[in-house]
């Protein structure tokens, strides 16, 4: 009985210490993340699958609020305690805090081809791979075609401008009651497009940034008038302060919006949340007299430079990257590609919804028609001292606070000040 | 029988759960003597209080010390050894102002106007808080039915966390939330309550004091009980009127509690952050952005995070409650010695 006990605690041992010894020769990596729609699911997919092929690497999908992305993950990373990999949206901002793949990968060729342009956004000033798009996007008006054929009105057609909008959502909101005829995302990001398109260089000729100029000053009128006169509500814009952003997406899938200024993210939660209640339709980026333009953007998973495993992250990140892995990633998630091959080739989206598939069709169409002074901004590194500054101050001017042209003052002092804090070393 | 064997079994437990402590203390004692013989009876407090000094020092009196130098540096690095000095440029810059009372002519308008209406709101709070805690509390010390259920209806908010309280007000008061439901019902109008900035303000101050009134009617609560009954009996006797039986014995013995609810309140409401920003977001505009939340904005939410700046403003809050406090102690001081 003595000799079977011994020979059990023995075995056990013996188990105990190879099962120790195997969990201990698994590298773990972290990955932060943030959802917009089913993105984390189809992540988690591709990771259980890659842990499978690779039983040395674990990888757990830290799921994060967007906020985080935005405020806490910045601050991790300058202490040097950020996680090992990250999806991000300040593409050239934290490009400091990024890994150099480039030693780690054998076919840095595929990644400079597939991901040529957006290599570019992550790192401005040099050649580096830090990671590649989860997503491309491009911003962007939403219509609710069922109001407008209730209300016996014409969506205005191709070429159509703002003021065009404006005037036939008010049509549209007035002859339903329908509370807010037109909502835009409270982000500088989203106002830049159509700034743009009304004439905004958003630089100077020597490349500095000069966010206040005629054309922005026309389209910051233009929101300004809204405000006041209802066609958008103070409720979204007026309701917080500073840089914070608000969507109306909500409001906009209860059908309390007729349009919504916004952008393809949103195509995967509307095929969700509102599926056939109504015709959500993506319609063109109204024109100015400058372009027909939205912004792009989007958000890329990187390889973070305090990782303890670069070589695994590389290994990881090279295999998330292939076209295959991509192709079934961004068809379930219904996100445009940010891999050219596939770009050019198509994506095999998984919805049957005619909605989504048209919007998904509006804005790739899109991305031929968006200004070079689009893609500059994108690229720049800076460029949310710009947004902040744009929709914090233009804000103050909506709710009261300030006029227009004090808030066109303070948006130019507010730039000038961030950059040379910046700068200051 | 039974229960005398009860007794001497929770005696023999607490006996055993008691011996690490006679151990450990039976231990340390030669060790306490040795330093006893050495500093003397009289410095002896000190090193019991050794262990609460360090935290104290650690996490409190370094941090502050810590911030401060922060305050005297520029540039967006975490690390105060990698940010250059730059002396009191913060200073001079959140300072900079042609006239101090309008705001918009600093050049950090938005730190100006986080004072304005940190002003508003502690001047409005802290005076409905401590009249309607000591309204409270009056109604609460005297018999009436069901005492002990109102005292705790009157102290729950102060148990929920102020993210919980203001998402509760804030589903209460949106446009489509229950209070415009009700407006509706009645036949008015909905009303957008967090459009206007007067109806921000007067729902910040209301909801901050719903949730924090109960801790406040406590203190005062506390204070009428120690109160001596016989002082009312005699004013009773005397036929004193009961409006000069508040005046007269009432308030003058409650006034060391109502200090302190003062101060505490005062000191509260000029760290407000957290139930505001969760059930405004400091607007309208700049309406409810009040001192700590720029705080936070300037130093984590701007994509160029300034935590010199951030500083130097934490700098000026911490001056500003240390003024409150020294205002508390000379006030409490002097009416001791009266």
């Amino acid at each position: 009985m003595t000799g079977t006990f011994k020979r059990l605690v023995g075995t056990s041992a013996l188990a105990l210490a190879f099962s120790a010894g195997s969990a201990l020769a698994q590298t773990e990596l972290r990955m932060t993340w943030y959802n917009d729609g089913i993105e984390g699911e189809v992540m988690q997919g591709l990771l259980d699958r890659f842990e499978e092929a690779n039983p040395d690497i674990s990888v757990v999908l830290d799921v994060v609020p967007y906020k985080a992305i935005i405020e806490s993950l910045p601050v991790q990373l300058a202490a040097g305690e950020g996680p090992d990999l990250a999806r991000v949206t300040d593409l050239g901002g934290l490009s400091q805090y990024y890994l150099d793949m480039t030693p780690f990968i054998s076919d840095t060729e595929y990644w400079q081809t597939s991901f040529g342009p957006f290599l570019k956004w992550l790192d401005p000033d040099g050649d580096a791979i830090n990671g590649f798009m989860t997503q491309l996007t491009v911003t962007g008006p939403y219509v609710n075609k069922t109001l407008f054929e209730q209300a016996g009105v014409e969506m205005p057609g191709d070429g159509a401008t703002w003021d065009d909008y404006a005037t036939a959502v008010n049509e549209v909101a007035e002859k339903l009651e329908i509370p807010i005829p037109m909502a835009w995302d409270r982000s500088g990001h989203r106002v830049s497009g159509p700034a743009i398109a009304m004439g905004a260089k958003m630089f100077d000729a020597e490349g500095n940034p000069a966010l206040v100029d005629d054309g922005l000053k026309a389209m910051a009128q233009r929101l300004y008038d809204w405000h006041q006169d209802g066609t958008m509500s103070k409720e979204l814009w007026g309701s917080v302060s500073g840089s914070t952003y608000l969507g109306a997406n909500e409001d906009f899938a209860n059908a309390q919006v007729v349009m919504y200024m916004s952008g393809s993210w949103q195509i995967p939660q509307f095929a969700e949340t509102i599926g056939d209640a109504f015709d959500w339709w993506a319609v063109p980026a109204p024109c100015g007299p400058a372009a027909c333009t939205g912004m792009p953007g989007g958000a890329a998973l990187v390889g973070l430079a305090g990782t303890e495993h670069p070589e695994e992250v590389a290994k990881l990140m090279d295999w998330l990257a292939q076209e295959e892995q991509l192709a079934e990633f961004y068809g379930k998630t219904l996100f445009i590609p940010g891999h050219l091959g596939l770009a050019e080739g198509g994506v095999s989206f998984d919805t049957q919804d005619p909605r989504a598939q048209h919007a998904l069709e509006t804005f790739a169409g899109a991305v031929p028609a968006i200004s070079p002074v689009a893609f500059d901004l994108q690229g720049y590194t800076n460029n949310r001292v710009m947004f902040n500054a744009l929709i914090s101050r233009l804000n103050e001017a909506i709710v009261g606070e300030l006029t227009l042209d004090e808030a066109y003052e303070r948006m130019t002092d507010d730039v000038t000040k961030e950059l040379a804090e910046k700068e200051r070393q | 029988m039974a229960q005398q064997s009860d007794q001497t079994t929770g005696d023999r437990l607490a006996s055993l759960a008691g011996a690490p402590v006679r151990l450990l203390f039976r231990a340390l004692d030669p060790l306490f003597t040795a330093i006893q013989r050495g500093i003397g009876t009289k410095r002896m407090p000190w090193i019991f209080l050794l262990p609460n000094l360090v935290f104290f020092g650690l996490f409190v009196i370094l941090p502050l010390f810590i911030n401060f130098f922060y305050s005297l540096t520029g540039g967006t690095q975490l690390y105060l050894t990698d940010r250059p000095f730059i002396g009191t440029e913060q200073y001079g810059y959140l300072l900079d102002c042609e006239a101090f009372t309008d705001p918009q002519t600093c050049r950090e308008d938005r730190f100006w106007k986080g004072i304005y209406n940190t002003l508003v709101f502690i001047f409005f709070q802290v005076t409905f808080m401590v009249l309607f805690s000591l309204i409270t509390a009056l109604i609460l010390n005297r018999e009436i039915r069901a005492r002990g259920f109102f005292r705790a209806v009157f102290f729950f908010p102060v148990l929920l966390s102020p993210v919980v309280v203001a998402l509760i007000w804030k589903w209460i008061l949106l446009r489509d939330g229950i209070l415009n439901a009700f407006l509706v019902s009645i036949g008015l109008d909905k009303i957008l309550f967090f459009v206007s900035p007067e109806w921000s303000m007067f729902w910040a101050i209301f909801v901050s004091i719903w949730a924090h009134m109960g801790f406040y009617t406590l203190i005062l609560l506390a204070g009428l009980q120690a109160i001596p009954p016989d002082l009312y009996e005699a004013a009773e006797m005397d036929g004193t009127s009961k409006e000069r039986v508040f005046w007269r014995i009432t308030l003058p013995l409650l006034w060391p509690n109502m200090l302190v609810v003062i101060v505490l309140a005062l000191i509260k409401g000029v760290q407000i952050f957290d139930e505001v920003f969760v059930l405004t977001g400091g607007g309208p505009g700049t309406a409810t952005q009040f001192i700590v939340q720029y705080i936070y904005n300037t130093g984590f939410t701007n994509q160029v995070q300034n935590f010199g700046l951030a500083s130097a403003a934490s700098v000026v809050l911490g001056v500003a409650l240390f003024v409150l406090t020294m205002a508390q102690l000379a006030a409490t001081r002097r009416k001791d010695d009266v």
